[in-house]
C-alpha cells in the first residue's frame, strides 16, 4: 500500500500540487486521472524519486520517501518500478539489450541465466519475435510493451503507468490494459496508471483518483466515482461518455 | 534595462552556470570509487574520444606544424636567426599548439556528439529511466568518459606534438633548406622536459573541463530537439573559448 498525505509542489509561481491525500491499495489497479496539465505525472514522478516535494509524506514499505537520500532511494527504486509515456527504451540497444540492461547492472546471474529471464519477460509482453529490433523499428504499442518487460525485469512491487494508452488506437489500447491487467495478476503487482481515459478505468481500475487543481477531489471505485457528484467529475465523464456514444453512433 | 543591473544579472548567470558545471565535475569525478567499476564503457568512450579522433588531430597538427615553420621562418630570417627555426616550432607546439589544438578537435568531434547523445537521452526520459533502474545517471554517462577523455587528450597531443614538429622538419629542412643537425640540436638545447610536461598537464585539464561541459549541457538540455541543438552549440562554443582562456591562465601559471 502507497499512502500519501498533503503532498505539496510548486514550480515558480505555479503550485502544481496543493495537498494530495490518497491511499493507493496494494495489488490493485489504480487510475490517477484528471484533465491534461494538473499535475497527474508530476505526482507519479514523486512516487519514484525523480522530483521532490515542497511538504507532504508518502508512505511505502514503512517509510516515508519523502525523507529518503539519493542512495537510500536506489533501494527502494528496485521496489518502484516507472513505464514512461514514450517507454525511453534505451535507442543504442536492441530490445533484448533493453529488457537485460537492468538485471546485468544488478548482475542478476550468469549471462545465460539474463537471457533466459529476458526470454521469458518477453514471452509475458508477447514480444520475443522482436527482440533484435531498435526502439526505431518499433511500433509505438511495440515500445511500451518492450518498456514493461524491462520494468518487470528487477521483480518491482509496483509499477507506475504514465499515460500508457496515449496515442494508441482503441484496438491497442485494449490490448496494453488487459496486459497491464494479466501482468498485475501474474507478479501480484501494485499499478497505478496515470490517464484521461475515463472509459479505460471505468473497465480495468480498481480504484480511481481524481486530481483538480492540485488535490484529490473525489476517490472510490468506478461505480462510486461513475456516479460522483462533483461537478468537475460529473462533467469529465458525462463527456467522456458522451464522446464515446458519439462515436458508437457514427459506427 | 539599468546597465548594472543586466551586468550583474549576466555575471550571476555565468557563477552559476560555472559553480554547476564544477559540482557536477566533481560528483562525476567522486563516483569514481563507488562501485559498480564501468571498465568497458571506459575502454568504449576512449576509443570514441581518442582512436576516433586521431585523424583529425594528426592532420590539424602536422599544417599546423608546416605552417609554423613558414611563418617563423620569414620572421627570423630578418635578422638573421633562422638556425633557431627548430626550437621555435617545437617550443609553439609543445606548450601551445599541441594541447590546444588537440583539446578542440576533441570538442569539434566528440564532445558535440556527447552533449547531443546525452541531450537526447534527457529529453526522451532516457535518464529519468536509468534513475528508475536504480543506477546513478551521472556514474553511468560522465564518470567514465571524464576519466576517457582525462587520459586520451594528453596521448593525443603527445602525437600532436610529434607530427606537428615533423610537420615542421619537412618544411624547414626539406623546404627551406635549413640543416638537418642545426634544426634536431636547436630543438634539443631549446626544449627542456618541462615545456612538454606542461603542455601535457594542459591537455589533462582540457580533456576534463570539455567533457565536463559538454555532459553537463547535454545533462541539463530542455525544450526538445531545438533544445538539445541549443545545448550543443552552448557546449561547443563554451569549451573553446574555456580551452583558450584557460590555456592563457594555465601558461602563466606554469611559466
Amino acid at each position: 500500500m502507497i499512502e500519501i498525505k498533503g503532498l505539496k509542489k510548486t514550480f515558480g509561481d505555479l503550485q502544481v500540487l496543493r495537498g494530495v491525500n490518497l491511499t493507493i491499495p496494494k495489488e490493485s489497479i489504480t487510475f490517477i486521472m484528471g484533465g491534461s496539465g494538473t499535475g497527474k505525472s508530476v505526482l507519479l514522478k514523486h512516487l519514484v524519486g525523480l522530483l521532490k516535494s515542497d511538504e507532504g509524506e508518502i508512505w511505502f514499505d514503512g517509510q516515508d520517501l519523502t525523507k529518503l537520500s539519493e542512495r537510500e532511494w536506489q533501494r527502494v527504486r528496485k521496489k518502484i518500478g516507472m513505464l514512461f509515456q514514450e517507454g525511453a527504451l534505451f535507442d543504442s540497444m536492441t530490445v533484448a539489450e533493453n529488457v537485460a540492461f537492468p538485471l546485468i547492472e544488478h548482475s542478476a546471474g550468469t549471462m545465460r541465466e539474463i537471457q533466459k529471464r529476458v526470454e521469458e519477460l518477453l514471452e509475458a509482453v508477447e514480444l520475443l519475435p522482436a527482440k533484435d529490433k531498435y526502439p526505431s523499428e518499433l511500433s509505438g504499442g511495440m515500445k511500451k510493451r518492450a518498456s514493461l518487460a524491462r520494468t518487470l525485469a528487477l521483480n518491482p512491487q509496483v509499477i507506475l503507468f504514465d499515460e500508457p494508452t496515449t496515442g494508441l488506437d482503441p484496438i491497442l489500447q485494449i490490448t496494453i490494459m488487459d496486459l497491464i491487467k494479466r501482468i498485475k495478476e501474474t507478479y501480484k503487482l501494485t499499478c497505478v496508471v496515470v490517464s484521461h481515459d475515463v472509459i479505460l478505468a471505468l473497465k480495468y481500475a480498481q480504484k480511481i483518483a481524481f486530481l483538480h487543481e492540485g488535490t484529490i477531489i473525489e476517490e472510490g471505485s468506478p461505480e462510486e466515482v461513475k456516479h460522483s457528484s462533483h461537478p468537475f467529475v460529473r462533467r469529465f465523464i458525462d463527456s467522456a461518455l458522451l464522446l464515446e456514444k458519439k462515436e458508437v453512433f457514427y459506427e | 534595462m539599468n546597465p548594472f543591473r543586466a551586468l550583474g544579472r549576466a555575471l550571476l548567470r555565468f557563477l552559476e552556470e560555472a559553480g554547476g558545471i564544477f559540482l557536477f565535475f566533481w560528483k562525476a569525478l567522486l563516483y569514481t570509487f563507488t562501485p559498480p567499476f564501468r571498465v568497458r564503457l571506459f575502454l568504449k568512450h576512449i576509443e570514441f574520444i581518442g582512436v576516433r579522433s586521431w585523424l583529425v588531430v594528426a592532420l590539424t597538427a602536422l599544417f599546423s606544424g608546416m605552417v609554423t615553420a613558414y611563418q617563423v621562418h620569414h620572421a627570423l630570417v630578418k635578422f638573421g636567426g633562422q638556425s633557431v627555426l627548430g626550437g621555435v616550432v617545437a617550443l609553439t607546439l609543445t606548450r601551445e599548439l599541441g594541447p590546444v589544438l588537440s583539446a578542440i578537435m576533441v570538442v569539434a568531434r566528440a564532445g558535440s556528439a556527447i552533449t547531443a547523445e546525452i541531450g537526447s537521452m534527457r529529453i526522451t526520459e532516457q535518464i529519468d529511466a536509468l534513475k528508475i533502474m536504480a543506477v546513478n545517471p551521472i556514474q553511468y554517462l560522465v564518470t567514465p568518459r571524464l576519466w576517457a577523455a582525462m587520459i586520451v587528450v594528453p596521448l593525443l597531443t603527445a602525437m600532436a606534438d610529434l607530427i606537428g614538429i615533423a610537420g615542421g622538419y619537412v618544411i624547414g629542412v626539406l623546404v627551406l633548406g635549413i640543416d638537418h643537425g642545426i634544426f634536431i640540436a636547436r630543438m634539443q638545447d631549446m626544449v627542456e622536459l618541462m615545456d612538454i610536461m606542461s603542455g601535457i598537464y594542459k591537455a589533462i585539464f582540457f580533456g576534463a573541463f570539455t567533457v565536463a561541459v559538454c555532459c553537463y549541457k547535454g545533462y541539463f538540455a530542455r525544450g526538445g530537439a531545438e533544445g538539445v541543438g541549443r545545448a550543443t552549440t552552448e557546449a561547443v562554443v563554451i569549451s573553446s573559448v574555456g580551452i583558450l582562456v584557460s590555456d592563457y591562465i594555465l601558461t602563466t601559471l606554469f611559466f
